[in-house]
């Protein structure tokens, strides 16, 4: 039995990986629906964005901060770049997210500055960033959603890729979103940054301790700015990539999704006290909320009690790797 | 005579109007120990980060190998085979043992990728040339401060040092792993490395180092070769004054009945059967190794140990200390070992600290009366002799004695009968230390306050007990009268038990 504990202590991903397996079992067990592979893909799919914006999260947690404007940054640079796609003129895929991602590393950069120059707490900037961004976007940008028939063309069908598709026992045909793919590709970019270089390691080592890290030579001011610009970055990316995958923009929405988003990366070990945490855990943990909230309704739950129970997992899981790490430390 | 290692001629520094430092030289040997000591404050931080390169003296001049350097910088100081190793270590507890040690030089040679086989070389390499054994995988902050030490030296040694410079390396470490600190420290000599060993601690400074530099105000007071001190001189020379080892004698009053009665005391793996007594103005030590249960002790009789079993009885009556309010309510004061985790509100004044316990009796209905509690909290300030002008200043901004006289003061606030302290002197200086002692022993004798000192350091023990009992494995072994034994016998004692 001890050497179960242990290895759960060296690697908090096997608990989450644990949770998800009890978790998908269970729902299973009460509906069988859930193993239809349309409700297999659409949950993968689902947890695309969650996934991608949880990446941005567990850098910056990782660090020993804490982001709350990546849902308004990631609104904000989809919402100005379907605009200027729409005003312009131009559809093609790459600039588009080129233009996506800029606009959220010049954000996430705007939270580097007040963080690290400013010394302030990341919290209040992030709140107020996030806050002053939404406003700016709703106030001179515009508040109305752009629909369908107005969204870019060749976004909408970019966001409709599949990898494959299979036939159901019904007879009807239901493809896996390529999005996934987007989303393997940017964690396994996460993943080798963050486990293969030294800025990679920089990270880890600021969130051990921010002057031990000063001392042994890593550069705080460089290592903040990669954090909060590569969050704001990957923030803004996945902002788009939302856009395309339900074929709107609308200025209003991700409302709250911070802490859906906060939630995953939390349940997947990442501390709350930075240095700990891995790209990994963070997508067993998206994939284990996405698996809890979205069958609510084929368990026969009404879907209000959604907030409650991510709530309800916010609590626990911090709570839970908050005394992992207090007992550690003690 | 060959040129000494590092040499300063009469380096002085100020920041703004406070003069740190002030015509000091030193000057220290290959493979020499040198001892550095002076009490907080006295300028032994300052000259560190003089000699390391992170600030720049103001007048003097720094030597290596003879030769003048002009501009010191940290980076130079490395080069110069200039090491030091911090008191909080400067790890990474979030990250294995082996990248800990292979973080720095990686960094030095400017490595972009990280190749975890060259980590784990590095790492290793690094652990066998200091003889140690160390799981290479464990995140270090789940090893106990002696293996985060060894980690910190080992890193340290990676870069070929010719001066390690160790900043009160001896401070949380039990008696046992101080003589192995004192084994790796004389094997680094014997490679040639000399090791500037800063602390405040006399035994250890006469028993490892070869010479001796104290410093006060700033200003060297005294050096030379170790031979030339002895215990006294040294304190002499920090603190600038005599003090003397005054001793604690206690007289029972005749029909005086017991304070606080313990028969059989027991918490399963912690404490076995522990029966004790204290009598008023009994001050007595508790001393044993790390795990003994004295710590487990002190809880138990502030209530924080709710599950014992056994009798426990105050002024002759039958108590169930099963909680803190109610220890607290029967008199019962503690001072924790870890006075800045759990001691303090280090974010709040001093008053606010002072009064901490004593606002239910300051309170009329539920709100506090401004006036009282003013009152209160200045006069235990003058009482305990704390340094501050004003009472509404951070507690931040006082030493650790003057912190130490905070907690212990705001006990005395709410009238204890049986004040327990833990390591009363942990990270206090000398002359702060005989200060608290005093004050400590007048409280026992005029308020008749029945004193448990656990304690580590055994001359503070028989200074200041009147009888100490020794725990080992939640046993008590041994209670002795002090006048019956003395620091060497407890020494040997413990060491026995080890």
């Amino acid at each position: 039995m001890s050497g179960i504990a242990a290895a759960f202590r060296r690697h908090p991903e096997l608990m989450v990986a644990a949770i998800l397996v009890v978790t998908v079992v269970t729902i299973g067990l009460v509906n069988p629906v859930f193993w239809q592979p349309s409700n297999l893909f659409s949950l993968l799919r689902a947890s695309v964005i969650t996934g991608i914006l949880g990446l941005a999260v567990l850098l910056v947690m990782l660090s020993g901060g804490i982001d709350v404007s990546f849902p308004a940054f990631a609104i904000a640079a989809m919402y100005l770049t379907v605009k200027a796609m729409i005003a312009w003129g131009f559809d093609s895929i790459l600039p588009a997210f080129a233009m996506a991602t800029g606009i959220g590393l010049l954000l996430g950069l705007v939270n580097a500055v007040f963080v690290h120059y400013l010394r302030m707490i990341p919290l209040i900037v992030t709140l107020g960033t996030g806050t002053a961004v939404r406003g700016f976007i709703l106030g001179i940008v515009g508040t109305s959603q752009i629909n369908i028939d107005q969204m870019p063309q060749r976004l909408i069908e970019f966001g409709r890729g599949q990898l494959f598709s299979v036939t159901q026992a019904d007879g009807s045909q239901t493809g896996l979103s390529a999005m996934v793919l987007v989303y393997a590709l940017i964690a396994l970019l996460v993943h080798l940054l963050l486990r293969y270089t030294m800025v990679g390691r920089g990270i880890y080592a600021l969130g051990g301790g921010e002057e031990a890290a000063r001392r042994v030579g890593f550069n705080i001011r460089q290592t903040t700015f990669l954090v909060y610009g590569l969050a704001g970055a990957i923030a803004g990316f996945a902002g788009l990539l939302h856009g395309a995958m339900i074929w709107t923009a609308n200025p209003r929405d991700m409302v709250g999704l911070e802490l859906d988003v906060i939630a995953a990366v939390v349940l997947g070990g990442a501390s709350i006290f930075g240095g700990r945490g891995s790209v990994i855990g963070t997508i067993l943990g998206g994939l284990t909320l996405i698996v809890i909230t979205n069958s609510l309704i084929i368990l026969g739950i009404d879907t209000t009690w959604q907030r409650v129970v991510v709530g309800l997992i916010v609590i626990t899981a911090t709570a839970a790797t908050a005394w992992r790490d207090r007992k550690r430390i003690a | 005579m060959a040129a000494p290692l590092i040499e300063l001629r009469h380096v002085g520094k100020s920041f703004a109007a406070v003069r740190a430092l002030e015509d000091v030289s030193l000057s220290i040997g290959r493979g020499e120990i040198h001892c550095l000591a002076g009490e907080n404050g006295s300028g032994k931080s300052t000259l560190i980060k003089v000699v390391s390169g992170v600030w720049q003296p103001d007048q003097g001049e720094l030597l290596i190998d003879g030769q003048r350097i002009e501009s010191m910088t940290p980076r130079a100081a490395i080069a110069q085979g200039v090491q030091v190793i911090y008191q909080d270590f400067s790890l990474f507890g979030n990250l294995s043992v082996a990248e800990n040690l292979a973080l720095s030089s990686e960094l030095q040679e400017g490595r972009k990728l990280v190749s975890w086989r060259r980590v784990r070389q590095i790492a290793r390499q690094a652990i066998d040339r200091l003889g140690v054994e160390l799981d290479l995988d464990a995140p270090v902050e789940t090893l106990p401060t002696s293996g985060k030490q060894l980690v910190a030296i080992a890193r340290a040694l990676m870069s070929d040092p010719r001066l390690l410079i160790m900043d009160e390396p001896t401070t949380a470490l039990t008696g046992r792993e101080v003589a192995a600190l004192f084994r790796v420290v004389r094997d680094i000599q014997s490679r040639g490395i000399a090791v500037l060993f800063v602390s405040h601690k006399m035994r250890e400074m006469l028993e490892i180092s070869e010479r001796l530099t104290v410093i006060r105000n700033g200003r060297v007071v005294a050096a030379g070769p170790i031979a030339e001190f002895d215990e006294a001189a040294i304190t002499r020379a920090m603190t600038g004054q005599e003090i003397a080892a005054e001793g604690y004698r206690w007289e029972p009053s005749p029909g005086a009945a017991p304070l606080l009665e313990v028969e059989g005391l027991t918490i399963p793996g912690q404490l076995e059967d522990v029966s004790l007594r204290v009598m008023p103005g009994e001050i007595v030590g508790v001393s044993g190794l790390l795990g003994s249960g004295r710590t487990e002790l002190a809880l138990a009789l502030f209530g924080m140990r709710p599950g014992y079993a056994g009798r426990i009885r105050i002024g002759g009556r039958e108590v169930r200390l099963d909680s803190v309010q109610r220890a607290i309510g029967h008199g019962i004061a503690y001072v924790p070992e870890d006075r800045l985790t759990e001691g303090l509100f280090l974010a709040q004044t001093i008053d606010r600290n002072m009064l901490a316990t004593s606002l239910p009796r300051l309170s009329r209905a539920g709100v506090i009366q401004p006036g009282r509690a003013a009152r209160d909290a200045a006069g235990m300030i003058r009482e305990m002799a704390i340094a501050t002008p004003t009472g509404d200043r951070p507690v931040t901004q006082l030493s650790g004695g003057n912190q130490q006289r905070v907690v212990i003061g705001r006990w005395l606030l709410n009238d204890p009968r049986l004040l327990i302290l833990n390591g009363p002197t942990v990270g206090v200086d000398v002359g702060s230390k005989s200060g608290i002692h005093r004050k400590i022993r007048e409280l026992a004798r005029a308020r008749g306050l029945g004193v448990l000192m656990i304690s580590d350091d055994l001359p503070e023990l028989v200074e200041n007990c009147n009888r100490i009992l020794v725990l080992h494995r939640g046993r008590l072994v041994s209670d002795t009268p002090v006048e019956a034994t003395s620091e060497t016998a407890l020494g040997e004692q413990l060491a026995a038990l080890a």
